[in-house]
């Protein structure tokens, strides 16, 4: 099918042909041999099949691409998954003569398993069921049944022959009942930039570029989402928040970076931050845990075992963890899932980690970077299976100011409730504001903040200044948005306030120097607050407001 | 259609993947070192290194392996270009086996690449202690190469064993390896012929001279045309003729031959590229010399 379509769309060369009509005078078969093309290793031509994932390259005006050609057979498995994980679109072949086998089901097990964002059915042999469009519509009936299940998003189904040229790369004369285009032009237009995620933003810190004292950037490559010139990103795991003062490139800075550009990030701020770390935004952060939830593809011959040391490589981070479970095994032909202690080669089940240091994640089906990880002997050092995290909620939760508690966070012991689970409530990040002026600003502030959904509530007049810091700070621990009115800007009072409450958590507006009145001065707080990511953006009037599709 | 404001062409998209290769490797590896062939394909590696580690220096040295059979052009742009550019260069030729009379005549083409290419290859990367090699083979270039990883695991001997890779899914590459091991990385595996060309076009990179068309002088054999370089031992009723004529990949001089063409600018050779019928390594000897002979060269640590 690939040697097809290379040969039809002009992929291969002249020397190629000639020396695949060479080898294939040497076998007893008639037509040319076009996995001959393919399968590149000595030991996959003598027994005619293909072992390894070979990676083939052609292009037409429109498009280029990269074909993953991976075996079938159930003993391929790992070979399958090893293909799917970087592709936008899965080719399944299903033999018009059998119609959908246990085969079938299992590579668009895979395929979904993978999150392959499109799959195309190409219902091959046709010219050996005489062109009958029953037969076709009667497989494309039968996966789609089958495909219910597996959150497949977008199937395809076309009737090809491989062996004669059939809608593969031309439309085909002998099947007029079928409207749709032939494989290649569906190919070269399905839609796949919005296969990539551009809402979350995830920036994963790879190296440390300082060539000099004045120049300190965070090399990486965008995951998800933009970042941009300007805005308020924070570091994990220390939580610290700061501004994107550039994004610099060889050809010069500029002023947002999507997936899956390589660039360099330089913050405004001097923040402690190493290979490992990642920037996120405030009020958008991913999961933060040292334990989650994954469906592993087993690759080694020794099988993967509870209570193994394993090393997890992560994005950036590579670190020590054990599997503390396996729920169950799925067997790829049924979809039924077993009860097992072990995940043998091939294999694929749904199994629990807990590393040594915490993950910065989001569940794989909505993003197949920051989802998706492998797992390495730490003894031979071989490549031992690969993992997608699942959607099941985690024990820590989604975190943006609660990262040491999500570190610490031990299920039975102590507090129950977590940082991270009182932002998720709430909506916002717990913070002191540190109000200098009348009190009238902090009460019109509250009521401002409190109608755009926060929890708020401030501390003034009756209160002794002295406690007011530990105050703040325990108002912060549960969750809340504290503001402190104090009548004049103190210096030395503040400071000894932002160190009690934390540099993280401390904000502070100074009315005085506000033009306007109270209410200039309480919309100042606000906006303070969306700047540094505390709050979400406040949106002139939910119902015309223009964030809508 | 709404135009999509985050698209990226396929050749930044090519180039964002090299460049986070290239980081990892830095990142991950205590020693790593950037095998220079002075060819097309190192002109680029050596410019996305450029890229990946801007506004600092390319942070490892150039490797040269240098057979003395390489064109003196080519050595001319290369100490020039190094220069150019501030990087490292280290050059190592496997004395020895000069000394004790190695060449392709005398040898034949695989026992003098054994000799030349791999084992004084071999040899500079232990005496480095190099634990990374970055190399610019793309896996389009032969059938063998398009089941290469990007990060190749190469036991104690820097061989290669075809049936035992380690999988490698997404973008998370496997940097383990125990003293003596090492990994060949190709930052360059996803990227075609005509990727390299554009690349070149598109970012003006400075590439050897003998890529561009011109007359030279040559003797055609066996459908080959061998530049008269050195001393080339001529077969009965060969004789030297001028050819119009450009190298479409580099190697050594008794061992690359040029193709016909008039192809003497860049656009003009990706013009040529878009309509040529021929594989670019076909005019490299030492493809050909058995059955699956790349493959096996790469299991005995050729690159």
């Amino acid at each position: 099918m690939i040697g097809r379509l290379l040969y039809d769309s002009k992929g291969v060369y002249e020397d190629q042909i000639a020396s695949m009509r060479k080898a294939t005078v040497n076998q007893t078969a008639g037509a040319m041999d076009f996995s001959l093309l393919t399968d590149g290793l000595r030991a996959e031509r003598e027994q005619g099949i293909t072992i390894d994932v070979a990676y083939r390259y052609f292009s037409t005006p429109r498009r280029k691409f990269i074909i993953a050609d991976t075996p079938g057979h159930e003993q391929y498995t790992r070979n399958m998954a090893t293909g799917a994980s970087t592709a936008n679109l899965a080719i399944i072949l299903i033999d018009a003569r059998f119609g959908v086998l246990q085969q079938s089901r299992r590579h668009a097990f895979i395929a979904s398993l993978l999150a392959i964002p499109h799959i195309a059915v190409a219902v091959n042999k046709m010219d050996l069921v005489d062109y009958r469009e029953d037969v076709f519509e009667q497989i494309r009936a039968d996966f789609e049944g089958f495909a219910e299940q597996l959150q497949i998003a977008d199937a395809h189904f076309i009737p090809v022959s491989a062996l004669l040229g059939d809608n593969v790369v031309d439309r085909s004369e002998r099947m007029p009942w079928f409207k749709g285009a032939p494989l290649l032009e569906y190919l070269e237009t399905v839609h796949i930039s919005h296969d990539r995620n551009l809402t979350e933003m995830r920036f994963p810190v790879q190296y440390v570029i300082r060539p000099n004292l004045d120049f300190r950037g965070y090399a990486g490559q965008v995951a998800s989402g933009v970042i941009r010139k300007g805005d308020t990103v924070m570091v994990l795991p220390s939580g610290r928040t700061s501004q994107v003062q550039k994004i610099v490139t060889y050809e010069g800075e500029i002023a947002q970076a999507y997936p899956p550009m390589s660039v360099t990030v330089c913050l405004e701020d001097e923040i402690d931050i190493s290979r490992g770390d990642m920037l996120v935004p405030p009020l958008d952060a991913p999961y933060v845990s040292t334990r989650f939830e994954a469906m592993a593809v087993w690759m080694n011959a020794a099988p993967l075992e509870i209570g193994r040391t394993y090393l997890v490589k992560h994005l950036t981070q590579q670190v020590t963890a054990s599997v503390t479970a396996i729920r169950y095994r799925t067997d790829v032909n049924t979809l039924e899932k077993q009860e097992t202690d072990r995940l043998e080669l091939n294999e694929i089940g749904a199994i629990s980690i807990e590393t040594r240091r915490p993950l910065f994640f989001d569940p794989y089906r909505r993003n197949r970077t920051t989802g998706a990880f492998i797992l390495i002997d730490p003894i031979t050092n071989s490549t031992l299976g690969a993992g997608m995290i699942t959607d099941r909620e985690t024990a820590a939760g989604r975190s943006a100011g609660s990262l040491l508690d999500a570190v610490r966070y031990e299920p039975g012991t102590g507090p129950r409730v977590t940082a991270g689970e009182r932002f998720a409530r709430a909506g916002h990040r717990a913070a002191t504001v540190w109000l200098s002026g009348v009190e009238e600003i902090a009460y019109l502030a509250e009521r401002k903040l409190f109608d755009h959904g926060c929890l708020v509530h401030v501390l003034a007049g009756e209160t002794e200044s002295h406690i007011l810091p530990e105050l703040a700070r325990i108002s912060n621990a549960a969750g809340l948005i504290t503001i402190c009115s104090v009548p004049v800007d103190d210096p030395q009072e503040r400071e000894r306030a932002r160190g009690v409450v934390g540099e993280e958590r401390f904000v502070t507006v100074d009315a005085a120097a506000i033009p306007g009145g109270v209410d200039a001065a309480a919309e100042a707080v606000c906006r303070k607050l969306e700047e540094q990511g505390i709050i979400r953006e406040r949106r002139s009037d939910p119902f015309t407001g223009g964030d809508g599709i | 259609m709404a135009v999509d404001r985050f698209a990226l062409t396929h050749l930044r998209a090519l180039e964002a993947e090299s460049i986070h290769i290239m980081r990892e490797v830095v990142a991950e590896f205590s020693n790593p070192v950037m095998l220079y062939s002075i060819g097309k394909d190192s002109s680029v590696m050596v410019r996305l290194a450029q890229k990946a580690f801007f506004p600092g220096k390319i942070p490892f040295p150039l490797l040269h392996v240098d057979t003395t059979y390489k064109f003196s052009e080519m050595i001319e742009f290369r100490d020039r270009f190094v220069k150019e550019i501030g990087a490292d260069l280290i050059v190592h030729t496997n004395r020895q086996a000069i000394a004790d009379g190695a060449n392709p005549f005398r040898l034949g083409t695989q026992k003098c690449c054994g000799l030349l290419k791999t084992r004084a290859l071999l040899d500079a990367l232990t005496e480095g202690g190099f634990d990374a090699a970055f190399g610019g083979a793309r896996r389009d270039e032969e059938k063998s190469r398009a089941k290469e990883r990007v990060y190749s695991f190469r036991d104690g001997f820097g061989q290669w064993d075809p049936k035992n890779q380690r999988p490698e899914l997404w973008n998370l590459y496997n940097s383990r390896v125990d003293k003596g091991e090492s990994i060949r990385v190709f930052p360059l595996s996803n990227w075609t012929e005509l990727d390299v060309w554009q690349y070149i076009h598109v970012e003006n990179i400075p590439i050897v001279p003998m890529y561009f068309a011109k007359e030279r002088e040559m003797v055609v054999r066996g459908g080959s045309l061998i530049p008269v370089e050195q001393e080339i031992p001529l077969l009965p009723g060969e004789k030297p003729e001028m050819v119009l004529c450009r190298m479409r990949s580099l190697g050594c001089s008794p061992c690359t031959g040029a193709i016909r063409s008039d192809a003497d600018t860049v656009p003009k050779i990706i013009q040529e590229m878009m309509l040529v019928r021929r594989s670019e390594r076909e005019n490299r000897v030492i493809d050909h010399d058995q059955e699956g002979s790349m493959e096996i060269k790469k299991r005995e640590g050729y690159f």
